[in-house]
């Protein structure tokens, strides 16, 4: 420990200010919570899981948008990868939990060279981030996300009032670039370098096109 | 109970005061500092299995500082966290301090000066408040104050005396 600079100032600070304890209550209420999330882990099934997830989020006075997003009609498709839908509605649901419950960054910045350092040591692979301010797509930040059994990356970028989620993980296979829709959202996937990318929003296909243009155009410089 | 489960509540939940007292300082209210750590702990929680180990403590405030700024910026709807200390909302100083209380004779005195200390720090801009709450009240370590604050330690260190400096300045004015 330093403690060489614990000056008669520092002192005076520790005895005056007040350490707030947390409200009663609050511990026995995040006990709870987590209890529910590990019954929730791995070994249910993904949809077992989504359902306890909205059933946790949907007493943050969000239920009406769980109404909404269920209601809507699913465009059925499949994965040219074989990656299956269930893995696509981990992406949908890990972006609109991210809009949802003010987790959207990690780390804010509009700087690349904050944000991918970063991620250094948090994952075991380094993703690339890249501010696109110029075309159009500012970089907002960074978040670790968590997508099939591993912790990834997710850049997040702001297009006008759009969110966009760029999940990145080292690729296991080459994958076609596609652009889906899913409950009203865009899904765009594809890979490139060793890196697979899926970019998240409810942009409209057009812009969709261009950011992932921009992306893969600024990577190949 | 499962293993990861048990590990979490002896490791991470131990913290929870200095968690609530960095996102109480941070966020100067009580209920949204109460959300944030609730949020930030289920969040530690879902990434309980990329903590490799060691102090949990600045792993966890780590992600309530996140999540406390990630607040701010939802609450301020800026899209840059670089200017929401020039937010006038930031300056207004927090008077319901507790000072602690002593002998009857002193009391007086020392709960002004809790106040007084309290409201300074209070008006002190976001990195600067946060730098001091974490060395001064929570006593942690350079280090770990620069991995929490995402900067090096030699930044930490002179954001310090910067932040003390600052605040003996607006306390001169006081006493």
């Amino acid at each position: 420990m330093q403690t060489d600079d614990r000056d008669e100032f520092s002192t005076q600070l520790k005895q005056h200010l007040p350490r707030y304890r947390a409200p009663p209550g609050l511990e026995s209420r995040i006990r709870q919570m987590i209890a529910e999330q590990s019954r929730a882990t791995p070994s249910m099934p993904w949809t077992e899981r989504l359902a306890l997830w909205w059933r946790q989020w949907a007493g943050v006075g969000l239920g009406f948008a769980c109404g909404a997003l269920l209601s809507v009609a699913v465009i059925q498709f499949r994965g040219a990868g074989g990656e299956g839908d269930a893995f696509e509605k981990q992406l949908l649901a890990s972006h609109v939990r991210s809009l949802m419950v003010a987790h959207l960054t990690d780390v804010v910045s509009s700087d690349q060279h904050t944000v991918k350092p970063w991620f250094t040591g948090k994952l075991d692979y380094s993703p690339p981030v890249i501010d696109l301010q110029t075309q159009g797509f500012p970089l907002v930040g960074g978040r670790l996300d968590y997508l099939d059994g591993r912790a990834v990356a997710s850049l997040v970028y702001r297009h006008g009032q759009h969110t966009i989620n760029v999940f990145i993980r080292p690729a296991r296979e080459q994958q076609l670039q596609k652009v889906t829709a899913l409950q009203g959202f865009h899904l765009a996937r594809w890979t490139q370098g060793d890196m697979q990318f899926w970019a998240i929003s409810d942009v409209g296909a057009d812009e969709m096109g261009k950011f992932i243009n921009a992306f893969q155009a600024y990577r190949a410089e | 109970m499962t293993d990861k489960n048990r590990r979490f509540e002896t490791e991470v939940l131990p913290h929870l005061d200095a968690a609530y007292n960095l996102a109480r300082w941070l966020l100067r209210d009580e209920h949204a500092a109460e959300d944030v750590v609730q949020d930030a702990y289920i969040r530690a929680f879902q990434y309980f299995d990329s903590f490799r180990g060691g102090d949990a403590r600045p792993w966890l405030l780590g992600i309530v500082r996140n999540a406390c700024y990630t607040r701010f910026q939802q609450k301020t709807r800026t899209p840059q966290t670089a200017n929401l200390d020039d937010d006038p909302e930031m300056y207004v100083p927090m008077v319901d301090a507790r000072g602690q209380v002593q002998t009857p004779e002193t009391m007086l005195d020392q709960k002004q000066l809790g106040a007084q200390i309290s409201a300074a720090i209070a008006g002190l801009p976001m990195a600067f408040r946060e730098v001091l709450i974490l060395r001064e009240i929570e006593e942690m370590s350079y280090d770990d104050i620069a991995s929490i604050m995402q900067i090096p330690t030699g930044t930490v260190m002179s954001r310090l005396s910067r932040a003390r400096a600052m605040l003996k300045e607006q306390l001169g004015d006081c006493r």
